[in-house]
């Protein structure tokens, strides 16, 4: 008889933990596909009326890439102001509550910067059309007097602030406690040792910083700010409120632009048959966008990762 | 040019907790210093406060005089920059940086303070640190590779090349040989070898025979008992150390007896 001594005896009993483990992590894993998935179809399917009705029945009469493509590049120009001035800020922030701050300051810092993460976007919109838009306006007629020969800043500025600058700076208000909070994450796990290797070798802190810290932080940092681009390029409510819509401009301080999540929050409810199609497709571009931003993101990474430390 | 170390009554704390008391030392220029001793008896703790790198942990301070050639590292207006540009330091696990190659891992000490360097000054900086470190024959075909590629020896001695490439006075290391195989430490024994004809070099060790081995003088280090400070017991040439120490406590240290 040739048994095999090393058979398991109890081969059900040890090995059913493992099977529910894998069972619910794969069933996890194909349900955010799934999901994924079924947005895709959902979206495809009610905007396809939009791709083939007759151009002048869209929006504008003009077909739906004209309609389309000024709210994209609005859009885009909201969430890049957000980026802009939330990244080099969130990551400032970041920096000093891991390296810079006593532990006194860096503790509560961070609880006052994750509940920053934690205000519904109605009460920042809300905030940025009572408080921020008026509060801007001399800086806007400055703009205007000043570099109003840039065409971003070319006036008469806004008299009520509600522009899209003032939309991209409440967007990174908004931004800024997920970069700040990741990135803040991500500093504090640089290796102790390399921070020594740096400041052994006679570097300033910032210098350790900038050789041992940033570095190790990079792929990170990339993550954060995508996750931040991801919620500036969805925000609906706090421009909505803040940004007073019009057609394209290069001008950020005028009355003027558009977004999409905008676009689709402030004519849903109204909206019907072609109509709903349109705000469905437009709805189906963010997507792409969002998906196209991470995947750029993605790249990046991947292509630095030989020297991300992970070997 | 490598430099002599003098520390004078030096008490080493962290925060109120005093770890090491009272240190009088002189270390040889051009010559290799070995500490010695048991876990937790300071001698790590001691080495970081020669080139200021114990003032890094939160708390941690010194009372005394480490003398430089005469130049008080802890005096009023000194840079610890400065000083670790000075007097570099190799730690127990190689740690080059692992987003860099190579090459710039060389450079990093160099590059440092907003120095620049010519392309050519540079490879042929990295070349002749690389070949002190001797490691240049090894990694000369994959400079650009990350350093984080090389085995543990490896690695090590490339962070001996990027120590050495700041052309420091003194070069401390910090249980250099712990996390590497016996080739790999041989390797680096040899390399400490030939680091004295240019640099003062003290090291950390747990292992006895490499001291012995690698040392001129050594210094052994103990404490009373777990919370008590630890002391410099006996500090003398290394023969005398092993074969004819002064001390009871250092022979029964030496000859195995305990630690």
């Amino acid at each position: 008889m040739t048994t095999n001594a090393l058979k398991s005896k109890s081969s059900t009993s040890g090995q059913a933990g493992d099977k529910i483990f894998s069972g619910t992590a794969l069933a996890a894993g194909v349900l955010i596909l799934v999901t994924l998935f079924a947005v895709a179809i959902f979206l495809l399917i009610q905007a396809l009326p939009t791709f083939v009705a007759d151009p002048a029945d869209i929006s504008g009469g003009e077909g739906f890439f004209a309609y389309i493509w000024p709210i994209v590049i609005g859009t885009v120009i909201a969430s890049a102001i957000a980026i802009l001035i939330a990244t080099p800020v969130g990551i400032g922030v970041a920096l000093f509550i891991s390296h810079f701050a006593p532990r006194k300051v860096a503790g509560p810092l961070g609880y006052v910067i994750d509940l920053l993460a934690a205000i519904p976007s109605v009460i920042y919109g809300a905030w940025g059309y009572m408080v921020l838009a008026p509060a801007l306006v001399p800086a806007f007629e400055w703009l205007a007097a000043n570099l109003g020969f840039i065409p971003i800043f070319a006036g008469p500025a806004s008299q009520t602030g509600k522009t899209m600058l003032t939309a991209g700076i409440v967007l990174a208000v908004m931004v800024l406690p997920i970069i700040t909070s990741l990135s803040r994450e991500i500093f504090l796990q640089t290796p102790k040792l390399h921070e020594e290797a740096a400041l052994a070798l006679g570097a300033t802190r910032w210098e350790m910083i900038t050789t041992a810290v940033i570095p190790f932080a990079r792929p990170g940092i990339i993550s954060a700010v995508m996750l931040g681009l991801g919620r500036a390029l969805g925000e609906t409510m706090a421009v909505a409120l803040v940004l007073s819509t019009g057609n394209l401009i290069p001008s950020l301080i005028k009355t003027g632009n558009q977004t999409i999540a905008a676009e689709i929050a402030l004519n849903f409810p109204e909206a019907f048959g072609l109509r709903l199609a349109e705000l469905i497709a437009a709805g189906l571009v963010l997507f792409m966008i969002t998906l196209i931003v991470n995947m750029i993101a993605r790249g990046i990474i991947a292509r630095h990762k030989e020297f991300s430390g992970a070997n | 040019m490598a430099k002599r170390i003098d520390v004078k009554d030096l008490n080493v704390y962290y925060s109120k907790f005093l770890a090491v008391e009272d240190i009088s030392i002189n270390i040889e220029p051009k010559s290799v210093t070995a500490f010695i001793g048991p876990s937790g008896c300071g001698k790590s703790t001691f080495l970081r406060t020669l080139n200021r790198m114990h003032e890094v942990i939160p708390g941690g301070r010194v009372e005394g005089e480490v003398l430089l050639d005469g130049d008080d590292l802890y005096g009023p207006g000194v840079d610890p920059v400065t000083v670790r540009s000075q007097i570099g330091m190799v730690f127990q696990r190689p740690n080059p940086f692992p987003t860099m190659s190579i090459k710039d891992n060389v450079l990093a000490g160099v590059k440092l303070n907003g120095k620049k360097i010519s392309r050519s000054d540079a490879d042929s900086l990295v070349e002749k640190s690389l070949r002190g470190a001797n490691l240049w024959n090894e990694v000369k075909d994959r400079l650009d590779k990350p350093g984080s590629g090389l085995s543990g020896g490896q690695q090590q001695r490339l962070c001996i090349a990027r120590t050495i490439a700041v052309k420091p006075d003194v070069i401390l290391m910090d249980e250099p040989c712990s996390a590497l195989d016996p080739i790999s430490t041989l390797a680096i024994e040899d390399l400490i070898n030939e680091l004295k004809s240019e640099f003062t070099v003290v090291i950390v060790t747990h292992n006895m025979q490499q001291a012995a081995r690698v040392s001129d003088r050594t210094a052994f280090f103990n404490i009373a008992g777990t919370g008590k400070p630890g002391k410099l017991i006996e500090y003398n040439e290394t023969a005398a150390i092993f074969s004819n120490p002064e001390q009871k406590a250092t022979e029964d240290y030496v000859s195995g007896r305990f630690g």
